[in-house]
């Protein structure tokens, strides 16, 4: 018999998942060696931007151990990568969408760019015979810098001959117009959201097999969202009927949004799969990791804030240049446009905003959704001008930002979101005490008597996640729903399977997930398991990305929880002899109500599967229901960072002393996850401030920043602890579980946080801009100018 | 020419002919099948393929299996009790959710337990400074740095 509990809901429980990773048992794709395994290498160009005069793979076809060597001649027929956004430029025309073809045709435009594919019983063999490839290539000028694509004189396609994809406009830009006319001070600011690159530890794999016994593929690979993967590659590249297609996302090393994508590669080991009748594997060095994984940001903006004489923010104008790469990755052109515009209100009530976004291509990576994807971009131009202006002003930037809160729920923003509910003020509030902000004074003088310099610096951020209401997405341009499907399997023993289409690769989705059904039912944590990733299992799903897992994904289950106790409660008034509406269900026991005549969970399962004495006029056997949930709305994850760092004047040496992070998402379920999720954020965007910065030379278009070596991830002395605090909150009002996503928060709000508190530690040397990555160096040169010029 | 080794890993004696050129977590992953050793990047960066040489972690894709004559090889499989239990770290690992995605966890777990059997300190900073060989990309080091302070008394204990 089950007997109430205390709610898990809430609970900080240890992750489910966690043995098999801490024992080394997980299993992710490069560990799958399938019978007959056979390995790919792929060639790539060396150049930016060339034509391709002629490609010899004789030699290679030839040597030893190779199984089949093929070209972008041999996939003619087949479909280039699709991109899954369709965004009309203000003048009513369609994106420029040129084909981005699975294998190099007449042109390479990145260095990177897959020319060739080569199947051999051994990587080793395969790298080999790569070498044994002969390319001659014409060498072509490349556009590189996003800031200057169009006016290069050089197209990375012949369709957009000034290498615009699209130009896009959100807002009344009259009404922004009139404000700015009107207003008693204007604060301008110009920057560069700097180019990343995800790095994922685990890199990008692949285990493509075709089965002729059934004329069927499997595909292993790292996806972040498996039922897209096998939907895009079905539909639009191979031609292969989708139930032929099985998709297997294993354990997935990481993602923040570089697994999300339909990849060539992983399209052209399926392909050729077939034709060389082996299993073919491809695991990505660390160098190709950072040439073709989507790139994330490489944004150019210009902003103004227009204001009135007591600081109320009256308009923002915005224009920023987004840089798509040399083809349009999947979810490429939704991010600078839907998941960037529309942000730009932030936590306030600007009346007026308008934001024109140019999209280019440029001979580079193509670059897409990484862990924020497009919210980072608007809150790190909004929170710096927002901070520039009260330093203008001489308002303390807190209090700049409280007199322009939102205060009233639901609000509607100038820019097309609704948010449903919020408390800025008590994010705020609270993470100023957390910081001990009234003690920073006396830091920033002990800072000095030791000949360095403090600052501190805010952040107040929104974020739109529980992506999407899928209505709203189509008319925004989406090519698919963005629903979540679940399923919830009560086995005759009353132990429940829960399959989901939100894969986990990292943020403890069989723990979650498990923590709401065993508390829906009122089972124990292990009687609940959830699996995701395998198509062949799941019945469909459009994945995890956009902080939507629990939100949307999470409903789902819930929505099919909801007909399992509905079934349940029907079976138990059979079994009862007592009308459906008397019965109730609590800490899993059908009771008929006011009575002590009950039945059990499990026993309920039982009858549903051994149906002897059973309703079976009106109720089918069996125990297991699907739900798909579109959500009616996003959700609006929201809060305060407070960032102090000291510097020394002398090298430009940051260092982070204090973090502090206060975050509403809503209802929380396991505070130890959300917890963890906003650490990781944290990192990434503190990486983004101070370390990581992707740079390409200008000229060639080689990424000089191609390595681990020459890339800087955030390392453990790179960082400080995190005080980090989730307060109670204001639950979503449109999901059942009231929550609202914590996935990409840390990784919104700390960049301006952290260049804000530079810039504050730097103000008496009258330096006023900062570029991110702000290295050591940039800072000396930055203190070494302002100097100089005083 | 192929090379004759003979090796202990994870306390069972192995005997392989291996080419040259073989890396020892190409020979781990691939012949010996012990998958739990990652392989992240190819510059020595990551180690996520951190194991202990006789003792001492190692970051494996930079070892040559040529190397390693009669040397003692463990792996996270070696470390990991056979009843179903946990070793201290690993335990301390899950109880302080220093882990997310898990490919990074092996190779981390192994750098940890390496800093608190050889170093008798464990500040934060120290702790921090004494991981910098691993990258983690999920977790921010908070928690991980949380669980080495929480492993590191009971390893001690147990091994004086």
């Amino acid at each position: 018999m089950s007997t109430a509990r205390a709610p898990l809901i809430g609970q900080p429980v240890e992750r489910k998942e966690d043995y098999r990773f801490v024992t080394g048992t997980g299993q992710y794709t490069d560990d799958i060696v399938l019978p007959r395994q056979a390995y790919a290498a792929f060639v790539r160009s060396p150049h930016a931007h060339a034509n391709l005069l002629s490609l010899d793979t004789t030699a290679a076809r030839g040597a030893a151990g190779v199984l089949g060597v093929y070209t972008g001649k041999d996939l003619a027929n087949v479909g280039g990568v699709p991109c899954g956004w369709l965004i009309h430029s203000t003048d009513g025309t369609p994106m420029k969408e040129p084909k981005h073809p699975i294998l190099a045709e007449d042109k390479v435009r990145h260095v990177g760019d897959p020319i060739a594919l080569i199947v051999a019983e051994s990587v080793r063999a395969a790298k080999s015979a790569a070498a044994l490839i002969d390319v001659e290539y014409d060498a072509l000028p490349a556009a590189v810098n996003p800031a200057t694509a169009a006016a290069s004189g050089t197209a990375v396609h012949d369709i957009a001959p000034d290498n615009i994809c699209f130009t896009w406009a959100v807002g009344d830009k009259a009404a922004v117009d009139s404000a700015f006319a009107g207003a008693a001070h204007v604060t301008r600011l110009s920057l560069i959201n700097n180019r990343l690159i995800p790095n994922a530890i685990e890199p990008r794999a692949a285990n493509a097999q075709y089965s002729p016994a059934n004329d069927s593929y499997t595909l292993y690979v790292t996806s972040q969202n498996p039922h897209v993967e096998r939907l895009l590659m079905a539909a639009f590249v191979l031609g292969i009927p989708e139930h032929k297609l099985r998709v297997v996302a294993p354990d997935v090393g990481g993602g923040f949004g570089s697994k999300i994508y339909l990849y060539a590669e992983e399209a052209a080991l399926v392909w050729a799969s077939r034709r060389v009748g082996r299993p073919i594997k491809w695991t990505a060095e660390r160098s190709e990791s950072f040439l073709t994984d989507a790139h994330g940001r490489d944004h150019v903006t210009t902003a103004e804030l227009a204001l009135d004489a007591d600081g109320k923010f009256l308009a923002l104008r915005v224009d920023t240049i987004a840089n798509m790469g040399a083809y349009l990755s999947t979810f490429a052109p939704c991010i600078p446009t839907i998941l960037h515009a529309t942000l730009l209100a932030g936590q306030y009530s600007t009346p007026h905003i308008h934001c024109q976004v140019r999209a280019v291509f440029t001979n580079t990576t193509p670059v897409d959704a990484y862990r924020g994807a497009g919210r980072p971009e608007a809150t790190y131009l909004l929170e710096r001008i927002v901070e520039r202006a009260a330093r203008e002003l001489a308002i303390d930037p807190p209090e700049l930002r409280r007199r322009n809160f939102i205060r009233k729920f639901p609000y509607a923003t100038p820019v097309g979101l609704t948010y449903d509910t919020g408390d800025y003020e008590a994010t705020l509030s609270r993470a100023l005490e957390l910081a001990d902000v009234p003690g920073f004074p006396a830091r920033k003088a002990q800072s000095e008597r030791r000949g360095l310099l403090r600052g501190i610096g805010y952040s107040c951020y929104i974020e739109a996640c529980g992506i999407a209401p899928s209505s709203i997405a189509g008319a925004l341009g989406a090519r698919a729903g963005l629903f979540e499907a679940g399923e919830v399997r009560v086995h005759p023993t009353g132990k429940v399977t829960v399959f989901t289409g939100s894969h986990s690769h990292g943020q403890g989705h069989e723990t979650t997930f498990a923590q709401v059904v065993a508390d829906k039912f009122g089972l124990a944590l292990q009687d609940v398991q959830i699996e995701h990733g395998d198509t062949a299992k799941v019945l469909f799903g459009m994945g995890t990305y956009g902080s939507r897992s629990l939100a949307v994904g999470g409903s789902a289950i819930v929505k099919a929880a909801d007909k399992i106790l509905a079934k349940g409660r029907r079976i138990a008034a059979h079994l009862l002899e007592a009308s459906d509406e008397d019965i109730e269900f609590r800490d899993g026991t059908f009771r008929v109500k006011g009575t002590d005549r009950s039945k059990t969970f499990a026993e309920i399962a039982l009858a549903a599967y051994v149906p002897h004495h059973y309703p079976i006029e009106q109720l089918e056997p069996g125990l297991n229901e699907n739900a798909f949930y579109d959500p009616p709305n996003f959700t609006f994850p929201a809060g305060s960072y407070v960032c102090e760092v000291e510097l020394d004047p002398q090298t430009g040496a940051a260092r982070i002393d204090r973090f502090t992070a206060c975050d509403d998402f809503g209802n929380v379920v396991n505070p130890m996850i959300v917890e963890g999720q906003v650490h990781g954020g944290l990192a990434q965007g503190i990486g983004q401030a101070l370390l990581e910065g992707c740079r390409y030379d200008e000229q060639s278009g080689q990424l000089l920043t191609g390595s681990l070596l020459d890339y800087t991830l955030p390392r453990a002395d790179d960082l400080p602890g995190f005080l980090v605090e989730t307060v109670k909150g204001t639950p979503c009002e449109h999901n059942p579980l009231g929550v609202k996503g914590c996935g990409e928060a840390g990784a919104i709000g700390s960049p301006p946080a952290v260049i804000n508190a530079l810039l504050d530690a730097l103000a008496p040397y009258g330096v006023r801009e900062l570029e991110m990555p702000a290295t050591p160096f940039r800072i000396w040169r930055a203190l070494a100018a302002a100097r100089g010029t005083r | 020419m192929p090379l004759q080794i003979q090796l202990r890993v994870n306390g069972s004696a192995v005997t392989t002919e291996i080419t040259p050129d073989t890396l020892l977590a190409t020979f781990l992953r691939e012949h010996l099948h012990l998958t739990g050793t990652h392989v992240g990047c190819d510059t020595a960066s990551c180690g996520a393929c951190t194991v202990l040489l006789d003792g001492l972690a190692v970051k494996s894709c930079n070892v040559l299996v040529a190397q390693v004559q009669n040397c003692d090889i463990t792996t996270i499989e070696g470390i990991t009790p056979a009843d179903g239990s946990l070793h201290p770290m690993q335990a301390a690992f899950k109880a302080c959710h220093g882990l997310q995605c898990g490919f990074c966890t092996p190779g981390m777990i192994m750098s940890a337990i390496d800093l608190v059997m050889h170093h008798d300190h464990s500040s934060d900073a120290e702790i921090r400074a004494g991981l910098t060989g691993n990258l983690c990309r999920c977790t921010g080091y908070h928690n991980i740095v949380r669980a080495v302070m929480q492993a590191a008394p009971i390893m001690r204990s147990a091994k004086s």
